[in-house]
């Protein structure tokens, strides 16, 4: 499923004190079955961005179009809930929204809300919780027992069990220790790749970026300041620098390499090893270097 | 009388019937030092800061501070003495001010008041927060909160000061302001910092690294000597810098180093130096 903002404004509290443009004259595309990386700092609209996707915002200007579902600024929205159906959230820290007895129960909440029948929720639930990599003896269990971790994916199961089209991701690793966020990475890049989600992935992580997206918007005060393949967006480093934010670290590191002895490495998201590799063979050689 | 703090042999455990989550955990933290604490999720960190202020006490085994073991009775001296910062900044606001909640601690601790007030200007000049005494905490950005929390404890004058993941919820520029206002107050002070954390920017800062696996003491050293065991690393599930990956990868290809670089600079020189004597 497709997504599209056209021009979109949106504006807090208008007309008080408090007013607040979070979002300006933005447009984008996600192609649908894409990974798209949307990176910025605190307070550049990323939230606002995110929580337009399943109507929980409405545009203040503009439209926004996932799949056949138009929304308009100033028109009442119908059909919500297909598109809630089809727009999977996992908000930061999502592990604080749960709240049943059991596993099993919580993940159930949403397709049963929906309607859903109890044969197909229990085989949903079933896939929800493989999809997350969690054994069958948690089912059982209260979320509350499990680890910060457990807890987490008990949560975005919950979130898989809806069957979502479009999975949007909050800062999905927060707070997560090394292992745990290579992990949690490591297992939606799999559940995007196996069931064709259109994926948007909010981050600070300009490694996971340029990891998993095909593509990068980069938001800086509401607007969209950059957008392209990540090793396009990361090599303009003088305009990054401008909203406060890193090139992923291999880049920096290859260019200051480069300034000081002349070893040029092109980067093509080879892995380290193979780097070190190609790293080590120009230093042995020394190329046509001097 | 040894100005440190200490863990001799402690043994914890939240429930009695579970397994410890620390298991003889013995090692001191010198008056002065940055030490960071690191391990996987679950390896007992978080429970370490808890009892270096009587949070919680250890079952078995002493933690004593400057000699004075923890207990019940002490623990409003320990108090004084070791300061915490944690994970949530909006879990840790009373006031309705930045002046009133960094005033706060003072208050519990009996300061006068034109004292107090002196203080506060000094402690958010610190944390270079100077300007916002009359802000609600609660509308600050994440990384101002944790400004302001780190100047609350400041305020009490502590000799410790714990960081609990401090940084885990806080974007990029948010850590690297942060990390900047701790080195530059404890340059000034004689501040001892103990940092439990995850960022590897975090671990290379520090003078001395624990790492923590399984409720015991894996290994201690220089971050040097900590992330020069890569491989073992992570098999216990901790990561280690950009640099030290691409030095072990470099060294399976014949490249030997003259000392292990930490850094980018340090690489670089290192690339350079071999490069240049070829």
């Amino acid at each position: 499923m497709e997504l599209t903002f056209n021009e979109v404004t949106f504006i807090y509290s208008p007309g008080t004190p408090f007013e607040f443009k979070a979002l300006e004259d933005l447009s984008m595309h996600v192609p649908s079955g894409s990974y798209t990386a949307v990176i910025g700092h605190t307070g550049s609209g990323k939230s606002t961005l995110i929580q337009h996707v399943n109507a929980l915002l409405q545009p203040t200007e503009g439209s926004v179009q996932v799949g056949d579902f138009v929304m308009e600024a100033g028109k009442k929205n119908k059909n919500l809930r297909s598109l809630r159906e089809k727009t999977g959230i996992v908000f930061q820290y999502p592990e604080h929204q749960l709240f049943e007895e059991t596993v099993e129960k919580d993940i159930a909440f949403g397709p049963k809300n929906f309607g859903v029948e109890q044969k197909e929720i229990e085989e949903r639930v079933t896939n929800a919780l493989e999809a997350v990599q969690l054994t069958e003896d948690v089912r059982e269990k209260s979320p509350f027992d499990l680890s910060g971790g457990q807890m987490r994916r008990v949560a975005i199961a919950g979130v898989l069990a809806m069957k979502p089209k479009v999975l949007v991701l909050d800062e999905p690793t927060a707070g997560l220790d090394p292992r745990g966020q290579k992990e949690m990475m490591e297992m939606f890049y799999t559940l995007h790749e196996r069931e064709g989600l259109t994926t948007v992935l909010v981050t600070h992580s300009m490694e996971d970026a340029l990891t998993y997206a095909d593509d990068v918007v980069i938001l800086n005060d509401g607007k969209k300041f950059m957008e392209g393949k990540p090793l396009e967006v990361f090599k303009r480093k003088e305009e990054l620098k401008q909203v406060q934010l890193d090139v992923p670290e291999v880049l920096e590191f290859l260019e200051k390499v480069e300034k000081r002895t002349g070893i040029s490495i092109n980067y093509e998201k080879q892995p380290i090893a193979e780097l070190a590799k190609e790293l080590a063979f120009r230093l042995e050689r020394r190329d046509d270097y001097e | 009388m040894r100005e440190r703090i200490d863990f001799s042999d402690v043994t914890f455990r939240y429930q009695e019937d579970a397994p410890p989550v620390l298991k003889d955990v013995d090692f001191f933290i010198d008056k002065g030092e940055w030490v960071a604490i690191i391990g996987h999720n679950g390896s007992g960190k978080s429970t370490i800061a808890k009892l270096m202020n009587g949070l919680l006490f250890a079952e078995s085994g002493d933690v004593s501070v400057d000699g004075s073991v923890i207990h019940t009775d002490n623990v409003w001296e320990i108090r004084k003495k070791v300061g915490m910062v944690f994970q949530n900044p909006d879990n840790q606001f009373v006031g309705t001010t930045v002046r009133d909640d960094i005033a706060f601690g003072m208050e519990n601790h009996g300061v006068p008041r034109e004292v107090m007030l002196e203080k506060v200007a000094e402690v958010l000049r610190d944390v270079q927060m100077e300007s916002y005494e009359e802000h609600e905490p609660h509308r600050l950005s994440g990384g101002q909160k944790q400004r302001v929390a780190i100047a609350g404890v400041l305020a009490v004058a502590p000799d410790y000061m714990v960081l609990d993941e401090a940084t885990a919820m806080l974007d990029p520029k948010g850590r690297q302001d942060i990390l900047e206002t701790v080195r530059e107050v404890q340059e000034h002070s004689d501040l001892t910092l103990i940092t439990i954390t995850h960022d590897l920017r975090e671990i290379v800062a520090a003078d001395r690294v624990i790492v923590m696996n399984e409720g015991e003491v894996w290994f201690e050293g220089t971050p040097r000597e900590v992330f020069a065991h890569k491989d073992a690393l992570s098999t216990i599930g901790l990561d280690v810098p950009f640099v030290a990956k691409l030095t072990q990868e470099m060294k399976k290809h014949g490249i030997s180093f003259d000392r292990e670089p930490l850094n980018h600079e340090e690489m670089v020189e290192e690339l350079w130096n071999l490069h240049s004597t070829k």
